[in-house]
């Protein structure tokens, strides 16, 4: 019983986690000041992931990056074939650490009082400084909750890893596919061992979540 | 009158109605598990099968078969056990699980190495060493009946240090089978019966019988299940000749 797939989980994770970051905060400020239809469908989008089985996600994704389909028939022509790779697991749990980190920004940005921002543009300072300097600091108790809740929802993620990156040992077993495979095989010591670190895992990022909510006087 | 007529019409047609309701509740339900390269052909059994016996409600459950075993250990009411392997009928047996003198060989099968239509470099399980082969579908080994067969068939070619890098252990047979068809992994290993029904995948080679343990597919009757009449009936019918015509002409064998 090795302990690899708990790495890999956390690299998994922590890369998911890292993209999911920059993706949410780019696409809350980007959509933070746009309202109507075409707003409502794009917000809709982005938020899917979230409502939908796993088994529905590991299917678009198959769908889009399967060597059956025309990008996956180009990226694969290119040597970039997608999956049954490591970058499969970060890309399944991208996908679904996404929308929480997207919802958490926009959330946090919108309680920013408008006349800050207005402020600083008078001031003259550009909207990018004013993403990075003002609104980021101002909200960062929101973004950090969010960015901790999207590394729970990555770390957790199993039924499109298991589906587009399959269970290859020391590459591609996260230790949610190798906990299933596991108790399938009556393997219970490595499925409880595996079970017991992700939890204390999750432990320890709900502690750091609750901090963040202490209000701090 | 003629209306009376009809209300006394309608009146019988309700009462068919509700006996023939009634007589569906009385269903013997039959639970049937198998593993999942049985798939096809135990659905066309089990319409024979309801073809005499319109009394027995059969339900199919197709899992890999180490998933089966770990389902009737935690109390699934199974009422017929087919294994694609003796493994999990001798450790179901060893817990005492089973009951006693039900076990019948029921057919044997043959593992063959399949890649996806257009492959041209494939033909040999040596092949597989290729740089060109990247990935390799094969059924999880310690769970997958499929899968302990294709490792020890690389045991034997001398082949697991060479491929180890390329597996991935999939949940079962018909995920093997999808993935090769659809080109996202290189090669995969099925049973001859599988690889017949995929018109996107090409046989390269077939394993000698040597190079494995025997394919063969038991059954037997849980201890848990409720309808032991009912499972020996369906068994009986397993191995009848009629289910047997079914079996082969989907290029099962015999039981040796």
């Amino acid at each position: 019983m090795s302990l690899t797939p708990l790495r890999l989980s956390l690299q998994t994770a922590l890369c998911a986690t890292l993209l999911a970051f920059l993706a949410g905060l780019l696409c809350a400020r980007w959509r933070l000041d746009r309202r109507g239809p075409a707003s409502a469908v794009l917000d809709a989008l982005f938020m899917l992931p979230i409502a939908l089985p796993p088994s529905v996600v590991g299917l678009v994704l198959l769908l889009i990056f399967g060597r059956s389909s025309p990008l996956g028939e180009m990226l694969a022509r290119l040597g970039w074939s997608i999956i049954f790779t490591w970058p499969a697991t970060v890309l399944a749990s991208f996908v679904v650490a996404f929308p929480i980190m997207y919802q958490s920004a926009r959330g946090a940005f919108r309680q920013i009082e408008p006349s800050l921002l207005d402020a600083a543009r008078v001031f003259g300072r550009s909207e990018w400084s004013i993403l990075w300097k003002i609104m980021l600091p101002v909200a960062w108790p929101g973004i950090a909750a969010g960015a901790i809740l999207s590394f729970l929802r990555a770390l957790g993620e199993f039924g499109a890893t298991l589906m587009i990156a399959g269970n290859i040992p020391g590459r591609t077993a996260t230790a949610p596919v190798a906990i299933f495979f596991a108790v399938e095989a009556d393997e219970r010591r490595e499925a409880i061992i595996l079970s017991a670190a992700l939890l204390a895992i999750s432990l320890v990022a709900i502690a750091l979540l609750n901090r963040l909510h202490r209000p701090s006087i | 009158m003629a209306e009376n007529g009809a209300a006394m019409k309608s009146l019988r047609i309700l009462l068919a109605a509700a006996a023939l309701s009634a007589s569906a509740w009385a269903e013997t339900p039959l639970n049937v598990s198998a593993a999942t390269s049985l798939r096809d052909v135990l659905t066309e059994i089990k319409t024979l099968y309801l073809h005499d016996h319109p009394d027995v409600a059969v339900t199919m459950n197709f899992a890999g078969s180490g998933a089966i075993q770990r389902q009737i250990e935690n109390g699934a009411p199974v009422d017929v056990f087919v294994s694609a392997s003796r493994r999990e009928i001798f450790a179901l047996e060893k817990k005492d699980l089973l009951v006693r003198d039900s076990i019948r060989n029921v057919v044997r099968n043959t593992l063959v190495l399949i890649v996806p239509k257009e492959n041209t470099a494939v033909h040999s399980f040596a092949d597989l060493a290729k740089p060109e082969v990247r990935h390799i579908a094969i059924g999880e080994p310690r769970t997958v009946s499929v899968g302990t067969y294709t490792v020890e068939t690389f045991a034997y070619l001398k082949l697991t240090s060479a491929l180890a890098p390329k597996l991935v252990n999939l949940l079962d047979v018909g995920q093997v089978l999808t993935n090769v068809g659809t080109g996202d992994a290189d090669a995969g290993v099925v049973y001859v019966t599988d690889a017949r029904r995929s018109a996107k995948v090409r046989i390269a080679a077939t394993a000698e019988a040597k190079m494995h343990q025997l394919i063969l597919y038991p059954c037997a009757i849980p201890k848990a299940s409720a309808h032991q009449p009912a499972a020996r009936n369906f068994i009986a019918f397993l191995v009848s000749p009629a289910a047997r015509a079914v079996f082969e002409q989907q290029g099962f064998l015999p039981p040796p």
